[in-house]
């Protein structure tokens, strides 16, 4: 008992001196019932002090409700959820070291900026002058000072999203929650304040945990990424992890286009190789996941991990069908589509199957080098596939 | 041609609707003292009216008694919006769908209802039965004005106050009850005038010792209309009207 007591304290220690973040929101096996509902299904995660995480799923996965959760609007029906290492199950929103920005920012209307922005240290019985700094603080952070006087009906969208953000953080909470915040907010407003709240969070060195159904958004905010479908977690990690190496062709759908090619499996060449039958083609394949013989797979390939060459000058190349090596498959070019600094090819290939390229725009020349019709080879950089079970 | 025809026909609505009262107000100013036949413009009727004990008791009475109406229940019918609006319980529907089963009632039927009642009690009727029947009149009125304004509350903010350290007291103190005060105003305007011009259920409701305008006229009329009474129902008019203005305007004031 005192070792263990000592070696806790130890680790606290060392994570100290190394700067190692300590868990601030932990969630054990949390389920939330609605009636015959099943909203959320044994999620358990922890998140770090500091960090910028993102529930990702579609509408109606659970998200919200998981929010909802850490806020305290909801409680687990089984399961427990820890902030600062002390169960919270039964503390109620007002008592919690968490604050969150609602999806329609939930303004108080009756209120002016100031008012709205003071509420909750005035909740906290903080003297006037205190309140007065701390709020001058909070508007200056969200760039809204002179602001002080309006009230939210005169505020523009973005505006009453700054105060919302400001009512939030002028807690100093341990935990921002987002509920999609910038849903109601246009394309070029929502990439702005993108940015601002990503700075916004370096500066303040909170925790902040958003809901959001976009994956851009999810991937340039979050340091890691909880993926959710129907009321369970699918995939946590980077967002790099999550976009390379998808553990399941749900995660690889739900972020970003991805193509499905189908194979199965010849014979291991190696630790982590094998030789596969794809689309009629004979390929040789790298996966992390053991395979068995003529196991059915799903080959998993971004628009960008392929090579794309005319048939014709793979004839005349050496080199270039060097490159073709460990993967060949024919198609015919269908469509052609311009992007400015990309453009995407969609192949037909010979087993049907059709399949979408994104290719760099060669400023050099003044065409596109493919058109419909084009007899072409497919190949991938070696190793960038993903190899899943099929499903 | 089809714009001229709508005046005309908006006209004869509006004639049909108001000419009543432009005539009593016209005849108010008459100096005739018992023909319908015009013999000059005086104000002595008004006059007259502030010089008449008997009438100013009934009228003095009859303020009080929408005053304290009204106050009384504007608390209950808050009240009672708020519990409808906030919590869930059984029977919240069938207490939701009451409030207009009493506005629809006949006055007539409330009326007996509480006469039969408050015999059955043996209370003697006077001020205190008055106020009772009056606000019963009252409180579906204001529960129904208040409850439309908390629906139209921004949603989430309640959760958002509670988010911010506010406990349930704070909430209804910073919260709701700014946000509901139109409403719960308009209410109270409402009840006012409700009260004020209520002939049917006081008739019944009140003693020989506690006597209201509008009864009070009631009797004046049935030895024949005299101009002083004309000029009574003007005053009354302006009283209800200012009062209806006045509530329509806050509840409008925020959407």
């Amino acid at each position: 008992m005192l070792i263990s007591c000592d070696l806790h304290s130890k680790a606290e220690l060392f994570r100290g001196i190394f700067g190692l973040n300590k868990t601030v929101v932990e969630l054990k096996q949390v389920c939330k019932d609605f009636g015959e509902h099943r909203a959320l299904i044994d999620i358990s995660f922890s998140v770090a002090d500091g960090e910028f995480l993102s529930l990702l799923g579609p509408s109606g996965c659970g998200k919200t409700t998981l929010l909802r959760l850490i806020g305290g609007f909801e409680h687990c029906t089984s399961g427990s959820l820890l902030i600062d290492g002390q169960t919270v199950d039964q503390v109620p929103p007002e008592r919690r070291a968490v604050n969150t920005v609602f999806q329609n920012y939930a303004l108080f209307p009756h209120m002016t900026v100031f008012d709205n922005v003071a509420f909750g240290l005035q909740m906290a019985k903080k003297p006037a002058a205190e309140v007065a700094t701390s709020v001058a603080q909070a508007l200056e952070l969200v760039q809204l000072n002179g602001m002080e006087r309006r009230r939210p009906a005169e505020l523009s969208g973005g505006q009453q999203q700054r105060v919302a953000i400001a009512r939030a953080i002028v807690n100093k909470p341990r935990v921002l929650l987002l509920d999609e915040p910038m849903s109601a907010l246009d394309h070029r407003l929502r990439k702005l304040m993108q940015k601002e709240l990503k700075q916004l969070q370096r500066t303040l060195g909170i925790t902040f945990i958003l809901v959001t159904h976009d994956q851009d958004e999810a991937f340039s905010l979050s340091d890691r990424v909880v993926v959710m479908q129907e009321g369970h977690i699918e995939q946590i990690g980077t967002p790099m992890e999550i976009y390379e190496e998808p553990l399941n062709l749900y995660v690889a759908r739900f972020v970003g286009d991805i193509n499905v090619l189908s194979g199965i499996v010849r014979k291991q060449t190696g630790p982590s190789t094998y030789q596969a039958l794809v689309e009629g083609a004979t390929v040789r394949l790298r996966s992390n996941r053991p395979l068995s013989l003529a196991q059915p797979i799903h080959i998993l390939l971004r628009p960008e991990d392929f090579r794309l060459e005319l048939e014709q000058d793979m004839a005349e190349s050496q080199d270039l069908s060097a490159k073709f090596q460990q993967a060949r498959l024919k198609g015919t070019v269908r469509r052609v589509f311009y992007h400015g600094a990309t453009y995407d090819v969609e192949v037909n290939l010979e087993s049907g199957t059709r399949v979408q390229v994104t290719e760099f725009f060669d400023d050099d020349s003044e065409n596109l080098y493919f058109k419909p019709g084009d007899a072409v080879a497919l190949g991938w950089h070696e190793g960038w596939e993903v190899v899943l079970p099929h499903e | 041609m089809t714009r001229w025809l709508q005046q005309m026909f908006a006209a004869c609505v509006y004639g049909f609707l108001y000419l009543p009262l432009a005539i009593v107000a016209l005849f108010s100013l008459n100096s005739s003292k018992y023909s319908l036949a015009w013999k000059g413009f005086t104000l002595d009727w008004y006059v007259k009216l502030w010089q008449n004990p008997g009438l100013m008791t009934a009228a003095f009475n009859s303020l009080i008694i929408a005053a304290c109406a009204a106050t009384l229940a504007t608390l209950l019918g808050t009240v009672a919006a708020f519990i409808l609006h906030q919590y869930r319980f059984p029977g919240r529907r069938i207490l939701f769908g009451t409030l207009f089963v009493m506005m629809m009632s006949p006055d007539i039927v409330i009326a007996i209802s509480l006469l039969l009642l408050f015999l059955a009690l043996y209370l003697p009727l006077g001020f205190s039965t008055l106020l009772l029947a009056h606000t019963v009149l009252c409180v579906p009125f204001v529960a129904t004005t208040v409850y439309s304004r908390f629906h139209g509350f921004p949603t989430d903010i309640v959760d958002a106050a509670k988010d911010l350290g506010a406990g349930e007291y704070q909430i209804f103190r910073h919260i709701v009850l700014p946000l509901a005060a139109p409403a719960v105003i308009g209410g109270w305007l409402l009840s006012f005038t409700l009260s004020l011009d209520d002939v049917i259920i006081s008739f019944f409701t009140t003693g020989p010792d506690y006597e209201v305008l509008p009864l009070r006229i009631y009797s004046m009329v049935r030895l024949g209309i005299k101009p002083d009474v004309n000029a009574l129902c003007v005053v009354m008019m302006a009283i209800t009207v200012t009062a209806l203005i006045l509530s329509r305007k806050l509840l409008k004031e925020k959407k």
